[in-house]
């Protein structure tokens, strides 16, 4: 090999390297800011106390409550709809029929949607459209569900995650072997019996991948609850689908942006950010496990 | 010349423009072991699963002709397909155990019938077991999961499940290719006993196997059959010369 040769060859490694090292001190710079900024107001009580004098102290329960809340009817929403989607489109559509292909094109768009929108759709559609709708119909014009609240909010986080939990899924139902499919056939089970009985408990890791990436993309998400149903200060707990409640991500921003004194919030924002942190990045590994597992699995 | 329990007529098969079957007309008497041999691509597994419609499943198939069991044709529009396959059971070339425990395996079938009495759901594992030679190796372990079994284990219980939906007829897919030579000859013993009760059907590359576990051979070559006969007198003197040189290993 010339020496020039050599010498290109060695720059490229260089460069290599130097982007990988960088992305890894930029992810651990990050983290120990965030530590270190955090570290003295993160306790015990900071987890499960509310907030006090105008969120200058206190702890984030309501936020950490309003979060999985949110998560929690989101889920129930998305992954039984992104499911039978996905097994509509593996089991049932043609592979080249134009529904199926429309579907397929529709969650590859909703999947580049910015979340903003989907927050202004959540607030046009749900709140002003059926929310208002039902105010209409049912409870005379009074106003109770055309306002934000969290069903509306869950709602529209379901939406955005939606191409998240059909995408795991489909993956997951194809690693299951043709010759599952063929031997519970050939022992006279119809379609239905083979996916109820064979595909869907084939593709249970995939089915929880899914779910968990949704839930941690969800939980992080803030723009698509800013105007449907988060709010900025609440001191009750949500007990109805008609409240409103409180996020952490929401929370974060609030307090950077609308506080009275956001030097004073300084270490309260960086505690909210580990919890926040914390909580995708162990739903994110949970979801990397299962799905390695099945990869190898599949093979 | 015992019942004519599978009977082809014409029967032509196409995968998209390309035919795979050309008029396949032949009579599978009942009770007795059939073998369908040829070389790699011949069609004989495609016309093996043309007899349960397994075919089915497969895009762009398209079949001609007729495939009569016990005189109706399978084919018709009023056939459930779900009963033909339950008719016509089907061991497959690789073992394909549920990711279940081994008793679960063989109740499936019944379980999709509607039978739900564990009293009797135990007993038809029992005897399907016995039935396909497994029941003593696996009698004390019925619940641990099927996957834990050697691959002629589960072959033979892959057998049992089929027989749990009590077929008449069972079509093997080269059940013993991917088999050292001890599970084979037990699974060839099997195939042995079986005939008694049920009709069978087997594809095969190995020759030395269809001589021994079959009456009756067809040899499949480019979608066509070219010769259907008592396995003997197609194993010792054949009327084409096709069969022949194939049989003799002149070409494969």
């Amino acid at each position: 090999m010339s020496r020039k040769k050599t010498i290109t060859g060695g720059l490229f490694i260089g460069a290599t390297a130097f982007s990988a090292l960088l992305i890894i001190a930029i992810i651990i710079i990050l983290l120990v800011v965030i530590i270190i900024g955090g570290k003295s107001t993160f306790s015990w009580e900071f987890l499960t106390a509310f907030p006090e004098d105008g969120m200058m102290k206190g702890g984030i329960f309501p936020a950490i409550y309003g979060t999985v809340l949110l998560v929690l009817i989101m889920s129930v929403a998305a992954v039984p709809f992104g499911t039978i989607t996905a097994i509509y489109l593996t089991e049932y559509a043609h592979e080249k029929s134009i529904l199926a292909q429309t579907i397929r094109f529709a969650v590859r768009t909703l999947a580049t949607v910015p979340s903003i929108i989907f927050g202004l759709f959540g607030l046009g559609f749900f709140i002003k459209f059926i929310g208002t709708g039902m105010d209409d119909a049912f409870l005379g014009g009074q106003l109770k569900w055309g306002q934000p609240n969290i069903l509306w909010a869950s709602l529209t986080m379901a939406l955005l995650t939606l191409p998240v939990v059909i995408v795991s899924v489909e993956e997951a139902i194809r690693t299951v072997p043709r010759e599952l499919r063929e031997a519970s056939l050939a022992l006279g089970a119809t379609k239905w019996e083979t996916i109820k009985r064979i595909v869907i408990p084939g593709s249970r890791s995939g089915i929880m991948t899914g779910t968990i990436l949704a839930v941690s993309r969800g939980a992080g998400e803030v723009a698509p609850i800013l105007f449907t149903g988060a709010a900025y200060y609440l001191a009750t707990l949500p007990t109805s689908l008609s409240d409103q409640f409180m996020n952490l991500g929401y929370h974060i921003y609030i307090m950077a942006t609308q506080s009275a004194n956001v030097d004073q919030t300084l270490p309260i924002q960086f505690a909210t950010t580990m919890v926040l942190l914390l909580l995708t990045f162990t739903l994110n590994l949970a979801a990397v496990i299962i799905r390695s597992r099945l990869r190898r699995k599949a093979k | 010349m015992k019942e004519i329990k599978i009977k082809t007529r014409d029967l032509s098969l196409f995968y998209g423009p390309k035919m795979a079957l050309n008029s396949i007309s032949l009579d599978i008497p009942e009770k007795e072991v059939t073998a369908f041999i040829g070389p790699s691509g011949c069609g004989k597994s495609t016309f093996l699963r043309t007899l349960n419609r397994m075919n089915d499943l497969i895009p762009n198939v398209r079949i001609t002709g007729e495939v009569l069991i016990d005189s109706l044709n399978i084919y018709d529009r009023q056939i459930d397909v779900v009963n033909l396959r339950k008719k016509v059971g089907m061991v497959f070339q690789k073992s394909n155990p549920f990711a279940k425990s081994i008793f679960e395996n063989v109740a499936y079938g019944p379980r999709i019938n509607g039978i739900n009495h564990k009293a009797k759901l135990e007993e038809i594992v029992e005897t399907s077991l016995k039935k396909a030679f497994i029941w003593e190796e696996v009698k004390d372990r019925l619940h641990d999961s099927a996957m834990g079994l050697s691959g002629g284990q589960q072959q033979r219980m892959c057998i049992a499940r089929t027989l749990a939906v009590e077929p008449e007829v069972i079509l093997m897919d080269e059940p013993a290719s991917a088999l050292d030579p001890i599970s084979t000859a037990k699974i060839e013993e099997l195939i042995f006993e079986l005939k008694k009760n049920y009709t069978i059907v087997i594809v095969t590359h190995n020759m030395q196997q269809a001589a021994r576990v079959s009456d009756l051979t067809a040899f499949f070559y480019l979608g066509e059959l070219i010769e259907f006969g008592k396995t003997k007198k197609i194993f010792t003197t054949p009327d084409k010369k096709h069969t022949e040189e194939y049989i003799t290993g002149r070409f494969g």
